[in-house]
């Protein structure tokens, strides 16, 4: 009788194992947690904060003291064409180099196999203009959000670094591009909201599972920021902040996250 | 026996207690809107008016722990007696005596507001705060900061706590007590008001001829009752060294290139000096700027083109007049307001 219920006990955790290998089985009802890296580099080198030296295409030297981005709005595509969209309170991280618990984004999606996903770099109009009540994690001004919302132009900076340069004419050779701007509230002006899709198949589609963790690794190549679709000069532009010559900063570093591989 | 003695005594302190609140309810009457004023623009649906929360914001609106060193605080550059202007100074002085590069502008009547600042960045009376706490020529501090300083404080947690009936002091619940204050800063009560609300007073015959100049040369721009329209114009200020280009900073339209908020009329006489610069030391100055000396540009309001020469031609006795006028705007009564003095 022991052993029956022994044998009965054995083959039902291999049997539940053996379901947990199949990944062509997945519950939409059950959610997993899904983590998307975002690994910042520099052309073919890890970026090293204060201390790596790079070289952009204008021949200019540079070294990089602050990295920040915001990334929202995620959603995941599935080979049926149907998309997870993460609850938007849920779907607000600040990336920042150097701070180990602020490299990724953290999410929940229900179990299955996806093969896009798309982000905003930066943060939607809405929330631009949402009550302050409802600016709070990643979105408050006194927390996390420090040092990224500009409060004489009501608006959250998307896309902060700064660093310094021989180029730079500026006090300390520093250069600084602050850039966001969600397109105004009351009149228009610029809209640096960038919205990315990768396709994740190349690199390893995510297969997502209640019991187990799944991770997508990005590389965020910062020399793309740079070299792109502009070049642009350290030494023409030192300081760009709420300018229009940010478009052209923004349109380049949308351009900068490539899928590497997914960790299932 | 016992009792009823109990329930005697627990009836007496609950009558006691319903009568004090009463009486709380009567000596703080909360936000009303004047009779000759319009449906404010706040949205006081997400910020609704209590006593404490009021009270706290006055608190912290006088507060010097608010600035990086805590020496100044949002009441040192705007004075009460000074209708919340920084009277006699250009433009702002911040922490170490630091300069800005406008003038501080008066604090009144803002829940009829839709903008804030002189070029209207900021549009939320709840994220207005933000832009001089965390200015380096202002209080240069952090919002981090100032939530750390208020936690750490003997009297703000449980303050907070009382208005708010949370735990933790947040970001948003500093902000919306600093909105309570500002949107009590109502100044409607100068003779204007009692004359257009019926209240037995009238103007005088130089009054009355001020007012019909006003409305035929003024109104457009600086529309009653309010006295402004809370659009975004050039009235022709030649631009300093500065070269300030108001609204463009915020909009990077060149339509709006040295384009600023009208101001109000109210409170003229305790607000001096006048323009988003201060340039002008008196009203007698901003007159004749408009009279002769508004400067033709790209961008000037066309208002201000309608003559061959732009501006709005005023003669002296329609200066004298005018001036007269805008006495009647002074509400002295906003700057003795004990409910909104440092207490």
């Amino acid at each position: 009788m022991k052993h029956i219920l022994y044998t009965a006990i054995i083959s039902l955790l291999i049997f539940s194992s053996c379901k947990k290998d199949n990944t062509n089985e997945y519950n939409s009802n059950n959610k997993g947690e899904l983590s998307i890296e975002f690994d910042n580099i520099v052309g073919g080198e890890n970026l090293a904060l204060n201390t790596g030296s790079y070289t952009n295409s204008s021949g200019e030297t540079y070294k990089i003291t602050t990295l920040k981005y915001f990334i929202s709005n995620i959603s995941l595509g599935k080979a049926d064409g149907t998309t997870y969209t993460v609850p938007q309170n849920d779907s607000y991280f600040l990336i920042e180099e150097g701070n180990e618990d602020a490299d990724h984004a953290s999410i929940e999606v229900p179990e299955g196999e996806y093969k896009t996903l798309t982000f905003m770099v930066g943060i939607d109009s809405l929330r631009n203009t949402k009550d302050v009540s409802e600016r709070t994690g990643a979105l408050d001004p006194a927390g996390t959000a420090n040092g990224m919302y500009w409060g004489w132009n009501s608006g959250y900076i998307f896309f902060k670094i700064e660093g310094t340069s021989t180029a730079s004419t500026a006090d300390g050779n520093m250069f600084m591009y602050h850039i966001g701007g969600f397109g105004g509230y009351s009149s228009s002006t610029i809209n640096n909201i960038k919205t990315v899709t990768l396709n994740l198949e190349p690199g390893g589609t995510p297969k997502v599972h209640q019991a187990k963790e799944t991770n997508i690794h990005l590389m965020v190549d910062i020399a793309k920021l740079f070299d792109n679709k502009s070049h642009i000069s350290i030494k023409e532009h030192a300081a760009v902040m709420f300018d229009a010559y940010s478009t052209t900063i923004a349109d380049n570093y949308a351009t900068m996250f490539r899928h590497d591989h997914t960790e299932n | 026996m016992t009792r009823k003695y109990w329930l005697s005594i627990i009836i007496l302190i609950s009558v006691i207690y319903a009568c004090n609140k009463d009486a709380i309810t009567e000596r703080f009457a909360g936000f009303q809107t004047p009779a000759n004023f319009p449906e404010p623009a706040y949205h006081f649906s997400t910020n609704e008016i209590t006593q404490n929360k009021f009270e706290l914001g006055r608190k912290l609106f006088y507060d010097p722990l608010l600035s990086r060193n805590s020496t100044i605080s949002c009441g040192s550059c705007h004075i009460q007696t000074s209708a919340f202007s920084h009277h006699g100074h250009n433009v702002s002085h911040g922490i170490d005596d630091k300069l800005g590069t406008r003038n501080a502008p008066a604090i009144m009547n803002l829940a009829w507001y839709n903008s804030f600042m002189w070029d209207g960045g900021v549009f939320d009376l709840d994220l207005q705060p933000v832009a001089p706490l965390t200015n380096h020529v202002e209080m240069d501090e952090t919002m981090e900061n100032v939530l750390k300083k208020l936690k750490a404080s003997a009297d703000y947690p449980s303050l907070f706590n009382k208005a708010f009936g949370e735990q933790e002091i947040t970001t948003a619940a500093v902000l919306k007590a600093l909105s309570q204050f500002m949107l009590m800063c109502v100044s409607s009560n100068a003779k204007y008001d009692s004359v257009k609300r019926g209240e037995g007073k009238a103007f005088t015959e130089e009054e009355q001829n001020g007012y019909k100049i006003f409305q035929q040369k003024c109104n457009s721009c600086h529309t009653e009752p309010l006295f402004t329209d809370n659009s975004f114009r050039n009235n022709g200020l030649t631009p300093t060294a500065l070269d300030d280009k108001g609204r463009q900073l915020v909009t990077l339209n060149d339509q709006d290139a040295y384009t600023f908020k009208v101001p109000s009329l109210r409170n003229l006489g305790y607000t001096a000096p006048y323009m988003h610069d201060g340039r002008f030391y008196t009203l007698d100055a901003a007159l004749e700027h408009y009279n002769s000396k508004v400067q033709q540009s790209a961008t000037l309001d066309p208002l201000l083109k309608k003559e061959t020469i732009p501006g709005i031609r005023l003669t002296d006795e329609e200066k004298k007049y005018l001036l007269v006028f805008l006495k009647t705007l002074d509400d002295p009564s906003f700057l003795k307001d004990k409910k909104l003095s440092e207490q």
